[in-house]
């Protein structure tokens, strides 16, 4: 009988989507945008794509971003599923993010840093007014250029670790596990929740972080350093036998410093969130870096009661395809399932007025 | 005019070779398909070669390490174009590009290969390695030249002390 209900539906699908398409392209006296246009002016929703759908392809993110009218989880989703048609080559060497070519670097932990503060293309210190101009349109003076001073940009964690100060990382090449071959299992070591916070959604991240900070976590988190800019991706081909350079991608990271009160074996020191993320995503790396420490709870010997510490709730719902799948899948025929569900409460409703009548 | 980078922290040094090849490889993989097209256009023609594998496009998982500088893990993936090829004399060229550009994995990897020609390895070096390389060089310079206008000069705070 279902069935019946859902082959009917055909003609009525084409239709809706020929009119997606319509709506897709807007008034057609307006210029279309181009992919390019997308990629170059939108470039931060981009940058979101990429992150979120994890797969770096700016100008798939871009094609993205078009199809889905600017949703960007539907645009996730279309990169996510995009890249199930593709074959795996291998994976990178672990990307070196101090070597970045920095665009933006700071600090809110020390003021004079080797390297200095560097602000880059920021939203930070704008006054959040509507820019009328931009209504207008018209090409932007030239961003000013200085000549760098080639100082070294040494990573924030590693001055405090020159202290003691800061808790290292132990040093391993261990081969990590990966969550697009194997389900997610827990407990889920460090590396395999990193890899789901990064690719996990903007918002999710950005209200588990902020719990952590309005008093569900017991955080006291500093932003040690956060850069964003260019790292070399390499791979070694067994063909070759040697590391090779493949290009660059831009990233984002974020090292959170804590506040750690020491436990029977480790004395007090820092310890610290990280977050990295494709392309320019600065909130989401640091709400990616709260959400990490968060999460580091358990280890570190502190007690494990909020939301942001529980590895299965934050693990299980920080994907937004697969959330959005869940929940809106709600809107697909369920006619067979809510038939019996009709017959049911219909039965229990004449139980209860046969009895009151009684 | 060859232009080595600092190596990255892999275990066994490379040979002089394979510095050689992984500089212009590293290039090769950050110049597009039509920059490398019109530098070949004023290079002595690219010998013949048959494609042994490619150009196809797949997918690198990109990986991190925590805090920076700890154990690696998974970040996301990365389209790759990859491309092998083989030139009459048995010289084979291999090619790793990051996206899609199917026509810069298999110039690539033709160029990979013609680079390994002793008779032509100079001239390509010059006519095509040493001119993305720079042209690469100048756009990071121009990037790092508007950081630097944008880096902080604490001013007041030095007058105040």
């Amino acid at each position: 009988m279902a069935y019946v209900a859902v082959k009917g539906g055909e003609r009525a699908i084409d239709a809706a989507h020929a009119w997606l398409a319509e709506a897709r392209r807007g008034d057609a006296a307006q210029p279309e945008l181009s992919l390019e246009q997308i990629e170059q002016q939108l470039g931060l929703a981009v940058d979101r794509v990429m992150a979120e759908g994890a797969c770096y392809d700016r100008g798939l993110a871009a094609l993205a971003v078009k199809q889905a009218r600017g949703d960007l989880i539907e645009a996730a989703f279309l990169l996510r599923a995009y890249r199930t048609t593709l074959p795996r080559f291998g994976a990178s060497l672990p990307m070196d993010t101090g070597a970045m070519r920095i665009r933006r670097r700071i600090s809110a932990t020390y003021k004079d840093l080797p390297g200095g503060q560097v602000l880059g293309p920021t939203f930070d210190y704008t006054h959040r007014l509507l820019d009328f101009a931009l209504a207008a349109g018209g090409t932007p003076p030239p961003a000013p250029m200085a000549a760098p001073e080639g100082e070294a940009t040494p990573r924030v964690t590693g001055i405090l670790a020159q202290e003691g100060l800061m808790a290292p990382e132990a040093k391993s090449d261990a081969e990590p596990p990966d969550l697009t071959r194997e389900p997610l299992s827990f407990p889920a070591d460090r590396p395999l929740r990193l890899q789901a916070l990064a690719r996990g959604d903007e918002g999710f991240l950005l209200a588990m972080g902020y719990s952590t900070q309005r008093g569900y976590g017991n955080a006291h988190p500093f932003v040690g350093e956060i850069r964003m800019g260019e790292v070399a991706v390499e791979i070694a081909p067994p063909e070759l036998g040697f590391p090779i350079e493949i290009g660059e991608i831009t990233v984002t990271e974020c090292q959170m410093v804590n506040q750690f009160a020491g436990s029977k074996t480790e004395p007090p020191q820092f310890t610290r969130g990280y977050g990295l993320v494709f392309g320019h995503g600065e909130r989401k790396a640091m709400a990616m870096s709260l959400v990490d420490r968060a999460l580091r709870a358990k280890e570190l010997g502190e007690e494990v009661d909020a939301p942001a510490q529980s590895e299965e709730f934050v693990l299980y719902h920080c994907d937004n395809i697969e959330a959005t799948g869940f929940v809106e899948h709600l809107k697909l025929p369920h006619y067979v399932d809510f038939q019996s569900e009709l017959e049911k409460v219909r039965e229990m409703r004449a139980t209860v007025f046969r009895e009151a009548a009684e | 005019m060859i232009i080595l980078r600092p190596m990255s922290s892999t275990p066994p040094p490379l040979t002089p070779e394979q510095q050689v090849r992984r500089h212009w490889m590293g290039v090769l993989a950050r110049a597009d398909g039509a920059a490398i097209a019109a530098r070949l256009d004023a290079a002595p023609p690219l010998p013949e070669a048959t494609r042994l594998r490619g150009p196809e496009t797949g997918l690198v998982m990109a990986r991190g390490r925590q805090g920076g500088d700890g154990a690696p893990f998974n970040l996301g993936e990365m389209t790759v174009t990859r491309c092998s090829v083989r030139d009459a004399a048995g010289r084979v060229g291999h090619a790793y590009v990051a996206g899609r550009d199917q026509l810069q994995a298999e110039l690539a990897a033709r160029l990979d290969a013609a680079l390994q020609d002793p008779a032509l390895r100079l001239v390509l070096l010059d006519a095509v390695i040493a001119p993305l390389a720079a042209e690469q060089a100048e756009r990071a310079a121009a990037v790092a030249a508007k950081a630097a206008a944008t880096k902080v000069q604490f001013f007041t705070m030095q007058t105040m002390r």
